[in-house]
């Protein structure tokens, strides 16, 4: 029985590939789009992950040179036998490699991310000639050394992890450490490291991963995408299963009718679909593979351009990544055909199938749906008032995004029902009315165009507003003409005193890593001139902000450590026991961390021991090259310690530009997506569509004016939802910038409004639109007009 | 005795209030006999026919078929009683579009774990459908159609075939042909049939008529 | 497993299981072996040999505290080569491992400490004597001062000897199997000690004795065995005896003892003289340990009941073993210590 029923469901789909064909590929895609975001993201997260375990950062304290410089090996040692557990680290750079020793005796960590399986000889690796971990792409970037190379996929992108001593003797930095890492675990009755080293200062661990907190604000737009093509791609599948179960409804009443119990040919049906939904599955994620593959480039440059982290470019097959994808994939289908399944095993033998029921259910269900979308848009509504963190700021965008997306064939409805209300002429009556009588097996793609588009204008918005403000920021931050970085204290006074006549200003660079209220804040001190008063702008500040600071009792702070202390103007801050008034909040955008600025004789007074090795220095813009050489040649400065404004400005655009490399691809694919949804359901619409059109031909419409209105009619539908999709992605915009951005970074990005963009991005939607329906539309202008005759029949 | 139905009633809720569709019918077959069952729209024929075959239930009376009391049975023993004991043969024909002729044919065989490839191929013979095996039910024609549908019914050798207005989509000369068919494979096969029809014509080749009037025979 | 446990494997021979050290100690390429008939040379040898493979200094104290509570103590200092030399810098083949403990009736405070030699973390000099790894140290060898520190206890005592040092086996050459493996052993059993353990309760003054077993060899075991019970005890007589037996996968034991005078007179016994027997079991760390003894040597007319002051005395080190002070009862009364390797 069990083979015969199979046959019979199966021959559907080889007897109508094209819809075979649409259900595996809407799955297909939407798997593919999630998957490749998550494919990217998970690539990225590895990365940091592999960072933070080859090198402890964010984990342990670290011990470093408090002038910056390296830390004498005698100090370890001294470090060690006063009962200090700390563990050296080497670090340098080597045909772009960096390079790390380790001593994996004392390192917290032992090896890091290296397990012994790995092919550690602990005994090559100890003495002598050594070995060298990393991916192999960076083990060939070194040069022959001697040691024997091991490719280990887990150490961080970019790096390679050796013994210190091999590391001290490739980097040229014998008897010399770059950091010490904090053992957690101390003994008992150590001395104070101010009685053993009083060259270093210990930076406290962040505690949670800084470099992930520091990339959440780019991940936050890839999974924004991610989720947003998922709902996508679940509407698009929901409404293929859904035609493909009411397409077999006579086939699976008649199989009933013959004898097959209901039970079996529910299992038969989702063992299909499971099968389907698998195949489709794989198909998505080598697809989302392809996708991750050709973006992630430019996301890794993205990321190591503005944050200075390291991704791998190249992708790595993770069995956590495709076996959620053919979950996702899995879990969609599921998702989507429940209500199909439901509706299956709800359906009497015998029921007749009348249109007039079948409407009726239609317009309870409008009804349900209408209620259903208004509670939403209502709580989307309330929440926007009231949002404050990462779960209702997310609350509000799923709530405005379902909410629309189940009102908008609502809208839609009563808009065609007041275009045919005001058309003049029985054609362009006949256009409305049929029109809104397609509008049920349209509804779904339309809803994932409306969902695609708001996605495209509201991360779109987000990002260009991102790089708007933070280049304005740049210019604000980024004053001086040249920035240069001295060796040591000698050099910066050398420094100074060369400059000092030679240019319009010096502006020393100094911080000190303090807490403020618990947040671990870096206090700026400052030599206040025209440079910051005149370029510096404020969130809020009092009257004369830079005078107050100057004065010695203000003191100016950023928006993150405002919002996450909850400090406001005039509100004191206890710093090193002295307290200062809080003069001015100022945007600090991609920090993660608190920032104060106060001025510079201040500064000196709370940390005597910080000598400034940074400046900023003022001078006219086309003598900067000039300069530049005088500085090498008479103070001996290498050039890779001065870095001109303009340098790093255009390195910032190009940064941006590769984010919208990405931002664009994600795009076109979503929209792609969604132009695919209109054509499945266009075509599987078609079949039903013959007997609506054979009247209109038959009372004297030529089959091409029918084509042409096919058409005409496609893109009207993408007008009208383009038009709701806008103020919705507006929306989704205001949400990201206002509420989940302030939540997840502290920081509140003003928003800009991009028409242009818009527009382009509604002609993309209208063109998608247009393609889909282009073939339907062909295909009906060219139906034969037996096949229209036949509607007359006795015989259909 | 094949099948005996003893006082049957069913009935449907409405909005108008409760509608009687069967009153107290009462009727019987041998194998090897065939019935007519008559009557006006709504009279109750097609009632009785879909319960005596199992696609309907909640009634109450008895039904006896083959010596099996259908109240008894559940969803999934209905479905072994339509696989294997009952053919019906129905006015739209139900077949399945997306196989071919031949697997039609076959397949209700197929489904009781019954199938007779020689059987089959007689079946197909006698129907005269020998050239259309290869080709798909969209591609034949009304009557040719029915005739697969016949041939799937009888293709298990049923006990009872049920037939609902079989003729009632085909002209006059067709309906006149696919009836004789029937009639033929059915005496050849020892089946009891039970046909609804509203002609009369048709109605008089049967051995037995019952006639049916709101829900009861008169 | 990772790096640091393989590290421990190569570095603590004697405390590894069964599999742990098959394959170690009998292939002595390219170090040295020690050889009958030693001819110490002092202070030179109190310093490392690093043409041997493992090397410790090892001291445990049995103490009391002003309320008559016992105590013990552990410091060893084990060294263990990667090749039979040293070189300056972190390529130094030598590697250290501290291991420091306390036990108390009911508490048992451990911790370890790791170095690579060669950049100064850890040695040990001859003249003067000084043996270190961080913080801890052995300063002096007659008078000595003993440190050592952890997260939750930490101890400075003072050692004083007041007798010889004692060679064990003929001469300073330990035998350890019937096949011929032996190592260069002496100890100090006489040192009477002074000092404060810090315990999470506070400062406890002590005072009490301490024994220094000075160890080096190339092989220390035979392959077919499968770890050791060692017991260093000092009778209220002033009489002294270490004991050791090695178990073999066989069932037999190996077993070797030297009775030590309260003079300072060694005397050696082989195999078979000296016997352990358990008598009782304890579960600790999830397995069976014995700790209680039955210890006799005959021909000093000694049968005598060991017993762990705190059962629970598990070295929870990266290779684990059992170590702590044990009560002495029977024919002879006092106190000692008893160390077990190779239990599973």
């Amino acid at each position: 029985m069990t083979r015969a029923t199979l046959h019979a469901l199966l021959s559907h789909w080889w007897r109508n590939p094209l819809q075979l064909f649409t259900l595996l590929a809407g799955l297909a895609l939407a798997t593919a789009l999630w998957s490749g975001v998550q494919a990217i993201n998970a690539e990225a997260s590895a990365s940091y992950d592999a960072a933070a375990a080859t090198l402890g950062e964010g984990q342990f304290d670290q011990l470093t040179a408090r002038d910056g410089g390296t830390i004498p090996q005698a100090t370890y040692v001294a470090l060690r036998r006063a009962g200090w557990q700390v563990s050296p680290v080497v670090e340098g750079r080597l045909n772009g490699v960096r390079v790390v020793g380790l001593d994996p005796l004392t390192a917290p960590g032992g090896l890091g991310p290296i397990t012994v399986s790995d092919g550690v000889e602990i005994n090559t690796f100890l003495s002598g000639g050594g070995q060298v971990f990393g991916r192999a792409e960076m083990l060939d970037r070194l040069p022959d050394i001697g040691a024997q190379p091991v490719s280990a996929p887990d150490v961080a992108p970019g790096t390679v992890l050796t013994d210190i001593g091999l590391a001290q003797e490739l980097l040229g930095r014998d008897g010399v450490i770059t950091r010490l890492i904090v053992v957690p675990e101390q003994p008992l009755g150590r001395p104070s490291l101010a009685e053993v080293s009083p060259d270093l200062t210990r930076q406290v661990a962040q505690g949670t991963n800084d470099l992930g907190r520091l990339t959440d604000s780019f991940h936050l737009n890839l999974t924004a995408f991610g989720l947003l093509s998922f709902a996508v791609g679940i509407f698009i599948v929901n409404g293929a299963i859904g035609l493909a179960f009411e397409q077999r409804r006579p086939v699976v009443r008649t199989l009933r009718a013959l004898g097959v119990p209901l039970r079996s040919l529910m299992i038969l049906m989702a063992a299909e679909l499971a099968v389907m939904a698998l195949v489709a599955g794989a198909i998505g994620v080598a697809l989302g593979y392809v996708i991750a593959s050709l973006l992630l480039p430019d996301v890794a440059a993205t990321l190591q351009g503005l944050y200075g982290q390291t991704v791998s470019g190249t992708l790595q097959l993770r069995p956590v990544w495709w076996l959620s994808g053919l979950a996702i994939a899995l879990g969609g289908t599921a998702l989507a055909a429940a209500s199909a399944f439901w509706r299956l095993a709800k359906m009497p033998l015998l029921a007749g199938g009348s249109r007039r029921a079948l409407s009726m259910a239609a317009g309870r269900t409008a009804q349900v749906q209408g209620v259903l979308a208004a509670i939403l848009l209502i709580c989307a509504a309330g929440l926007a008032l009231v949002a404050d963190g990462m779960v209702t700021g997310f609350a509000l965008l799923g709530t405005l995004l379902i909410g629309a997306a189940l009102a908008l064939p609502l809208i839609l409805d009563r808009v065609l029902a007041l275009a045919a209300w005001l058309s003049r002429g029985i054609r362009a009556q006949w256009f409305w009315a049929d029109t809104r009588q397609q509008l049920p097996g349209l509804s779904l793609a339309l809803a994932a165009l409306l969902l695609a588009m708001a996605a495209n204008v509201g991360v779109s918005t987000m990002v260009s507003s991102f790089r708007l403000t933070f280049v304005g920021f740049l210019d604000q931050r980024l004053a001086s003409e040249l920035y240069v970085t001295a060796e040591d204290a000698a050099q910066a006074d050398a420094l100074t005193a060369y400059a000092a006549d030679r240019v319009d200003a010096i502006l020393p660079i100094q911080s000190a890593d303090t807490q403020v209220r618990d947040l671990p804040t870096e206090v700026f001190g400052a030599r206040i001139g025209p440079t910051y008063t005149d370029n510096w702008t404020f969130l809020t500040a009092t009257d004369a902000p830079w005078q107050r600071v100057a004065d010695g009792g203000g003191i100016l702070i950023n928006e993150q450590l405002a919002r996450r202390t909850g400090l406001a103007l005039r509100d004191t801050v206890p710093i090193m026991d002295t307290t200062f008034t809080v003069a001015g909040i100022y945007g600090d955008y991609g920090n993660p961390i608190g920032q104060a600025i106060l001025s510079e004789d201040v500064f000196a007074t709370l940390y005597p021991d910080v000598n400034a090795l940074q400046f900023g220095l003022r001078l006219p813009p086309d003598s900067v090259a000039a300069f530049r050489a005088d500085l090498t040649r008479d103070l001996g400065i290498s050039e890779g310690a001065m870095i001109n404004q303009a340098g790093i400005k255009q390195f910032s655009l190009d940064v941006f530009d590769r984010t919208f490399t990405v931002t664009t691809a994600l795009n076109v694919l979503t929209l792609a997506v969604a132009g695919f949804a209109i054509l499945m359901s266009l075509l599987t619409l078609a079949a039903l569509r013959v007997p609506q059109l054979a009247p209109a031909w038959a009372m004297g419409m030529t089959r091409r004016s029918l084509g042409v209105v096919e058409l005409i009619r496609a893109v009207i539908l993408a007008v009208f939802t383009a038009a709701i999709a806008m103020p919705l992605g507006l929306a989704l915009a205001w949400a990201l910038l206002s509420v989940v951005n302030v939540a997840a970074f502290g920081w509140k990005l003003p928003m800009f409004l991009f028409p242009a963009d818009y527009a382009r991005l509604g002609l993309f939607a209208l063109v998608a639109a247009a393609l889909a329906a282009l073939w339907p539309a062909w295909r009906l202008a060219s139906t034969p007009p037996a096949d229209l005759l036949k509607v007359f029949s006795n015989e259909r | 005795m094949l099948l005996t139905v003893t006082d049957l009633h069913k009935g449907y809720a409405s909005a108008d209030g409760q509608i009687t569709v069967l009153d107290g019918v009462s009727l019987s077959l041998n194998a090897g006999e065939t019935l007519a069952l008559t009557g006006e729209s709504g009279s109750g024929k097609s009632t009785l026919l879909h319960l005596i075959g199992g696609l309907d239930s909640a009634y109450r009376g008895q039904i006896l078929l083959d010596g099996v009391d259908l109240t008894a049975l559940n969803d999934a023993d209905r479905a072994a009683l339509r696989r294997g004991t009952v053919g019906v043969v129905f006015q739209q024909f139900n077949l399945i579009p997306s196989l071919k002729v031949a697997d039609n044919i076959s397949f209700q065989a197929r489904l009781a774990d019954r199938h007779d490839a020689a059987w089959c191929a007689q079946l197909a013979n006698r129907m005269g459908l020998d050239a259309q095996l290869d080709k798909y039910p969209e591609q034949l024609s009304g009557g040719q159609q029915q005739r697969v549908a016949l041939a799937r019914t009888l293709a298990p050798r049923p006990k009872l075939v049920l037939a609902d207005e079989p003729t009632g989509n085909l002209d006059e000369e067709t309906a006149a042909t696919v009836l004789a068919l029937m009639l033929d494979l059915v005496r050849d096969t020892g089946a009891g049939l039970l046909m609804v029809t509203h002609s009369q014509a048709l109605a008089g080749q049967m051995q037995r008529q019952i006639h049916l009037r709101k829900g009861r025979i008169a | 497993m990772n790096v640091k446990a393989l590290l421990l494997f190569l570095m603590l021979p004697f405390a590894a299981s069964a599999q742990g050290f098959a394959g170690l100690g009998t292939d002595a390429e390219g170090f040295a072996v020690p050889q009958p008939n030693p001819q110490f040379s002092f202070p030179a040898d109190h310093g490392a040999h690093p043409d041997y493979r493992i090397e410790w200094w090892y001291i445990t104290a049995n103490m009391t505290g002003p309320d008559g509570t016992p105590y013990g103590l552990q410091w060893t200092l084990f060294r263990s080569a990667m090749a039979p030399e040293t070189r300056a810098g972190w390529n130094d083949p030598q590697l250290w491992m501290g291991h420091a403990a306390v036990t108390t009736p009911d508490a048992h405070f451990v911790t370890e400490r790791l170095a690579r030699g060669g950049i100064g973390q850890a040695g040990v000099t001859a003249d003067p004597f000084a043996a270190w790894i961080d913080d801890w140290q052995m300063t002096g060898f007659d008078d000595a001062r003993l440190t050592a520190s952890g997260p939750d206890f930490a101890y400075d005592v003072n050692l004083t000897a007041t007798g010889p040092l004692v060679f064990q086996g003929i001469d300073g050459y330990s035998v350890k199997s019937a096949a011929g493996q032996a190592s260069y052993y002496y100890s100090q059993p006489f040192y009477e000690l002074s000092g404060t353990l810090t315990l999470p309760d506070g400062d406890v003054p002590v005072t009490g004795t301490a024994w220094l077993d000075r160890e080096w060899s190339s092989q220390p075991l035979g392959d077919n065995q499968t770890g050791w019970d060692w017991f260093s005890l000092s009778f209220d007589d002033g009489a002294k005896m270490m004991g050791f037996r090695l178990r073999q996968t066989d069932d037999q034991n190996f077993t070797s003892a030297t009775w030590i005078d309260a003079d300072g007179t060694a005397t050696p016994y082989s195999d078979g003289a000296f016997n352990a027997a358990p008598q009782a079991t304890t579960t600790v760390a999830g397995r069976d340990v014995p700790t209680q003894w039955q210890v006799t040597l005959p021909d000093r007319d000694v049968d005598v009941t060991v017993a762990a002051i705190n059962p629970q005395a598990w070295m929870d080190t990266s290779v684990p073993y059992w170590e702590g002070p044990v009560t002495i009862t029977g024919s002879h009364g006092g106190q000692g210590y008893l160390e077990m390797t190779g239990y599973e």
